[in-house]
């Protein structure tokens, strides 16, 4: 392994001592491991909650601020944060107007948030859990389709709509509906190593990729020989495309790099997807190329297509200011 | 006679340690299991709720059986994370909640007690028996306590649940993972032990360690 690390036990505290200096917008609550804004919203308006397993990075942290979360709580890598975590930050980020939580689609993170609601009496929570990954065929006996990319669009989204004062019932339904909107695919070149045990969490051959893997360094639905790009591009956008009617309609759509694919390869696939949703009918309104929501050192990529309307777009393009989102301004 | 000897404070909290003695010894196994067919931290996180349950039992030293038990299950939901905290957490807070104020228990009242945890399990992971995990081991660990203890002493009750849950660990091997994440591999996770059914196995054997 080869990291740059201090010790594999300290990686999340450090990492989140270094977002705080690097960030004075945020502010850090070290010892509960939670981001917020460092000016709260409003009195009045909805508090936006999300948080998971650390090494998805700037997933969900990196989303904290103006028109996007109120906060993020931070779990060990790839372990879902704990329900004393979670009420604390519902708690803090509470004005008074309830509080939404949005929760990928995991077994550990829907328990332990289930346990933080249980928990907090006296606050109104909405949660809203986003299972968007196509790769997961048969979700009756599964866990269900996981949360993955579409999780980004909806914290942009819904933040947007929490800023223009909307209550909570409201928002939270315009986060179901994103969320149903939206469908994604993964695939990976390498796995991912945890810090703590130090090696692959899968072996791919040299020749080898991993088609419908999820965020958690965990090995997809099939391994298939390496192939071009524009086969690539075929494999994650076909079922995308098979598992939900976007009626040529247009989509936000997101290339997501898993953590070690460079940009000049992310750029590459772009436009071989974007030019099979053209062919599709699709327009691609607005678009994301890059690291969003990451898998350690997984190399690899995932596609996420989201179908929206002119109120969708309008809240898309609304102001935000993160660290890893920021325009409108 | 035999069976109506009591299971003391101490036999408990040493069944306690004898857990976390095991996860730390065994972390690098379950990590192994839970690579193969998960994400590979399953040994880690459970290792350090362990010693943070152990670090705040030696601390705090609660007096009574269902205070012991809130203490280890509070910290196992408030360190653990993933699916196995909520889970094992939630098992430990049914089992004091089921126990009451004592400092100790008949054999009825601890199969009554791995009875409510086991009720927690369900609750909280709606699992069904060939899921592929933890009840698949801790379902037939309970029932061969209860039956157990009706047949016979305490001490070869916890050895048959610790026998039942090490069977039923095994078999996990035979079946397609159908909740959690090994879930998503489909007929890939066959043939790997699932990871939590195995830690359920080191906890029952710890039992059957304290109690003999």
């Amino acid at each position: 392994m080869k990291k740059l690390i201090n010790d594999p036990a300290d990686v999340l505290a450090e990492s989140l001592f270094g977002l705080a200096v690097a960030h004075p917008e945020l502010r850090v609550d070290h010892a509960h491991r939670i981001v917020y804004r460092a000016d709260p919203k409003p009195h009045g308006t909805v508090g936006i909650l999300s948080g998971g397993g650390s090494g998805h990075e700037p997933l969900h942290a990196g989303y904290v601020g103006l028109g996007m979360l109120d906060a993020a709580v931070c779990g060990e890598i790839f372990t879902s944060p704990t329900p004393d975590q979670i009420l604390e930050a519902t708690k803090t980020i509470d004005t008074g107007a309830g509080v939404l939580h949005l929760v990928k689609n995991y077994t550990g993170d829907v328990m332990n948030f289930e346990m933080a609601t249980e928990l907090a009496s006296g606050i109104a929570i909405e949660t809203v859990v986003i299972a968007d990954d196509v790769a997961v065929e048969d979700s009756t006996y599964t866990a269900g389709r996981r949360g993955t990319g579409v999780t980004v669009l909806v914290e942009k989204i819904v933040g947007a709509a929490a800023e223009q004062g909307r209550d909570l019932a409201e928002v939270a339904a315009l986060a179901r509906r994103v969320a149903g909107a939206g469908r994604s695919m993964g695939m990976a070149l390498t796995s991912a190593t945890l810090p703590s045990s130090g090696k692959p969490n899968f072996e791919l051959g040299e020749s080898d990729m991993e088609v419908g893997v999820g965020i958690h360094g965990e090995p997809g639905r099939r391994r298939v020989p390496l192939a071009t790009a524009r086969e690539v591009a075929a494999m994650l956008v076909e079922p995308i495309l098979v598992d939900y009617s976007f009626n040529g309609e247009p989509a936000v759509v997101m290339l997501n790099g898993m953590g070690a694919t460079p940009l000049i390869e992310l750029y590459l696939m772009f436009g071989e997807v974007s030019a099979l949703l053209e062919k599709a009918g699709i327009r691609v309104a607005r678009s994301l190329v890059g690291n969003y929501v990451t898998s350690l050192d997984m190399a690899g990529c995932s596609v996420t297509v989201l179908r929206v309307d002119n109120e969708l777009l309008g809240l898309w393009d609304a102001p935000v200011s993160t660290p890893a989102l920021r325009w409108g301004l | 006679m035999a069976n109506n000897v009591a299971v003391s404070y101490e036999q408990l909290i040493n069944w306690l340690r004898l857990i976390d003695e095991s996860l730390i010894e065994q972390r690098a196994y379950l990590t192994e299991l839970d690579a193969a067919i998960g994400d590979g931290d399953h040994g880690t996180n459970l290792a350090r709720g362990g010693t943070a349950s152990s670090a705040k039992v030696d601390a705090e030293q609660p007096e009574y059986i269902d205070d012991l038990f809130t203490l280890v299950g509070m910290t196992l939901v408030g360190t653990v994370g993933g699916a196995s905290g909520p889970l094992y957490g939630t098992f430990f807070l049914r089992f004091a909640t089921s126990v009451g104020h004592r400092q100790e228990l008949t054999p009825g009242q601890l199969a009554e007690a791995l009875e409510a945890g086991l009720g927690g399990i369900v609750d909280r992971g709606k699992p069904d028996l060939g899921d592929k995990t933890i009840y698949d081991a801790m379902e037939p660990a309970v029932r061969a306590f209860r039956a157990g203890i009706q047949a016979g002493d305490v001490a070869s009750a916890a050895r048959a649940a610790a026998d039942a849950a090490a069977t039923g660990r095994d078999a996990t091997a035979d079946l397609v993972a159908r909740k959690g994440r090994a879930s998503y591999l489909g007929d890939r996770s066959l043939g790997h032990i699932d990871p939590g059914a195995a830690s359920t196995a080191l906890m029952f054997d710890a039992l059957a360690t304290a109690l003999a």
